[in-house]
């Protein structure tokens, strides 16, 4: 397992070198340039900055100096936001996107899997029927328009809530369930086709006619092997929630990562989006590593096959 | 001998789309101690549903238990609570299922599944359950068991799996042991070392097993007694010498003659004619009627009832009824039935009197 594991951690670095090395060549390749917006600025003062960021350089030169950098641990500078580091931006921000995708993911699909079980178990009843609807409607309807209703009905009609920011729980209630919705809808779904499937094998009827009790029927020997490929689906849930956050940041004016990048691309702050970039990159390799390993941990017959070569 | 199970006039039924499925329609056997009855029967005729029915484990819905007594020590089990039911389950009657590659949980290791009914039912804690199920393992052949206690079901074989399959069923000495066609998914000389097992398996704990199977072979080898399942009833029951030298019941001329024997290979087979009614709707009279070439007028308006041929030998036909012609089995038949002297026990006749 630990070789496993080790062998993953060398495709990931090379993974993150690869996306690090294509990302600087089409930034390059855009138009703007991050002084744009100071068009104040004469040419001779332009050139000045220009020099002073390195960016009269020959673009293989600037490559070898930002990889160079970047082995050190060093983003660069941000252009816009008074020369703060790029990694101090990303270590700042990084946590408030972490603590909202997370209470997203983790109320979601716990929510999601009890829906799901429950519809299960009552397959074809009206407990089913209810369930299906709520998640078609998360999976059918985007982060976005949840938001704007909670928005204007929880926090503007009603007055319940804040309607924005970031720092009280109380702040915290409606972008996590915004952003709940999706992983919460997929997880109910997935978790009830799996369910139905196991509930209908032969080992359930097995573990019944040992005289074991429904709750244990279920939990010990379902749930189980129901998770398994619902962990497989965590992933791209867990990605696809860094996207919303982008949407939801910027809707509730939280001041997470999401916010940030799209506010640098707004303002061509090349330094900052490539740091946001290969952030994002470096969770999408390592959320399919602990998916991975996960895998390997719920799946005995995995983890023998992945432990053995 | 005493009876440890009674069965009752059971009927059970799946309602589904299309309408009630009649899958057991008025089943009666008793099961004594230490004795092995046989169930056969074309694929449908109802075993699986009337043993499962016994152990309580048809899915309802869609399936229920309409009518009819399962006596088991003299309770009722048919009217049993599912709570009071997952007492007996397990403890006292056990099922070994067909298939052991999907009857095992693929992600709990082998010892944990063998355990949880001990610690159930027994309630030994965790260590004295393991150092059983380890016994069991060896009680059930399998090398190594201190090991392969914590293995998962995929490090087995298949043979292997039954064994550890057997083990569970084993594990709270049941007093009946219900055999789903626990040898089908196996390979020949696999099949025979797991009979093999079971027998021996009987001697030591004088349970009593009900063997549900395709293959009159093993009928022959390992039952006292057999019961002949057509359409959801019981069409014939009797001791296997009565079954199969003295048998009375044209469906079950039909399974013997459509059974391969070593001796009378240039043969070919004779098939029975024709496929098992649909029991979504039974038809009236007897359901085997329309497939059997010795059918009287009054089987497609009466349902035959049980006729004595001796204490232990009943058989569902028309043709036993004083009335009736008298009906040799066919040529072929009775070819197989001397055929089965020769491999097995020294025959018995005994007479139908009726
Ligand atoms: N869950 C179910 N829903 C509807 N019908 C069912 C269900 N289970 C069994 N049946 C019906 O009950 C009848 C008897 O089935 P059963 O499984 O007892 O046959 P069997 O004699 O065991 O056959 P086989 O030799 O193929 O195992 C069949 O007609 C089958 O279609
Ligand atoms: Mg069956």
């Amino acid at each position: 397992m630990a070789k496993y594991i080790l062998q993953r951690l060398g495709y990931m670095v090379v993974t993150l070198y690869l996306i690090a090395t294509f990302s600087f060549f089409l930034m390059k390749m855009l138009p703007g340039s991050p002084l744009r917006a100071k068009e104040k600025l004469s040419e001779a003062q332009q050139l000045i900055v220009l020099e002073k960021y390195g960016l009269n350089d020959p673009v293989p030169v600037q490559y070898i100096k930002y990889i160079g950098d970047l082995l050190q641990g060093d983003l660069g500078i941000s252009f816009q936001m008074k020369n703060q580091a790029v990694t101090d931006i990303l270590l700042n921000r990084i946590p408030i996107s972490a603590q909202l995708g997370l209470y997203a993911l983790l109320i979601g699909t716990t929510v999601g899997m009890l829906l799901g079980i429950a519809a299960a178990i009552k397959n074809n009843s009206w407990v089913d029927y209810s369930a299906n609807f709520v998640s078609v409607i998360g999976i059918s309807i985007p982060s976005f328009i949840f938001a704007g209703l909670l928005q204007y009905y929880v926090g503007v009609e009603l007055g319940l809530l804040p309607i924005a920011f970031w720092g009280t729980w109380q702040q915290a209630i409606m972008p996590t369930i915004a952003l709940a919705i999706f992983p919460m809808a997929i997880a109910a779904r997935f978790m009830r086709t799996e369910m139905i499937e196991v509930l209908g094998s032969d080992f359930i009827v097995t573990a019944r006619a040992k005289g074991l009790n429904e709750t244990a029927v279920l939990f010990k020997h379902g749930l189980r092997n129901a998770l398994i490929p619902l962990v497989t689906v965590m992933g791209p849930m867990a990605v696809s929630l860094m996207t919303g956050t982008l949407v939801i940041e910027q809707i509730f004016s939280i001041p997470g990562i999401g916010e940030q990048f799209v506010t640098s691309v707004m303002t061509d702050d090349f330094s900052v989006i490539m740091g946001t970039t290969l952030f994002f990159a470096f969770f999408f390799v390592f959320i399919i590593l602990i998916v991975d390993v996960l895998y390997g941990i719920i799946d005995p017959r995995i983890r023998l096959a992945g432990g053995k070569d | 001998m005493e009876n440890i199970l009674e069965v009752k006039n059971l009927h059970v039924s799946f309602d589904t789309h299309g309408g009630e499925v009649t899958a057991v329609r008025g089943v009666s056997f008793d099961l004594k101690k230490g004795e092995t009855l046989a169930i056969v029967g074309e694929s449908g005729s109802g075993k699986s549903v009337t043993t499962r029915a016994i152990a309580r484990l048809i899915p309802s819905p869609p399936g229920r238990i309409k009518e009819g007594e399962i006596l088991f020590n003299g309770k009722d089990l048919a009217k049993l609570k599912e709570k009071q039911m997952q007492q007996i389950r397990g403890k006292d009657i056990s099922t070994i299922f067909q298939d052991p590659m999907t009857s095992l949980n693929p992600t709990m290791k082998i010892g944990k599944q063998i355990m949880e009914g001990l610690m159930k039912h027994q309630k030994m804690d965790r260590s004295l359950a393991k150092k059983k199920a380890i016994e069991l393992l060896d009680l059930v052949g399998l090398p190594d068991a201190k090991e392969r206690v914590d293995q998962y079901p995929h490090q087995f074989s298949g043979g292997q799996r039954q064994r550890v399959v057997i083990a569970i069923a084993l594990a709270c000495n049941p007093q009946i042991l219900i055999a789903d066609e626990p040898t089908t998914a196996l390979d020949v000389t696999i099949q025979a070392q797991i009979l093999e097992l079971m027998k021996d398996i009987q001697r030591k704990t004088e349970s009593s097993i009900i063997f549900i199977t395709h293959d009159l072979g093993v009928v022959a080898n390992v039952a006292d007694r057999v019961a002949v399942m057509y359409a959801g009833k019981i069409v014939e029951i009797g001791t296997v010498d009565e079954i199969f030298y003295n048998p009375k019941h044209p469906y079950t001329w039909g399974l013997l003659g459509s059974m391969p024997t070593l001796d009378n290979e240039e043969e070919s087979l004779v098939a029975i004619p024709g496929s098992p009614p649909d029991m979504l709707q039974p038809p009236k009279g007897d359901a085997f009627a329309p497939r059997n070439e010795y059918a009287l007028e009054i089987d497609n308006e009466l349902d035959p009832p049980m006729f004595k041929v001796s204490d232990t030998h009943y058989a569902a036909t028309w043709l036993l009824h004083e009335y009736a012609p008298k009906v040799e089995p066919p040529a072929a038949v009775k070819k197989r039935m001397k055929g089965f002297g020769n491999t097995g026990a020294s025959p018995i006749s005994k007479k139908g009197d009726d």
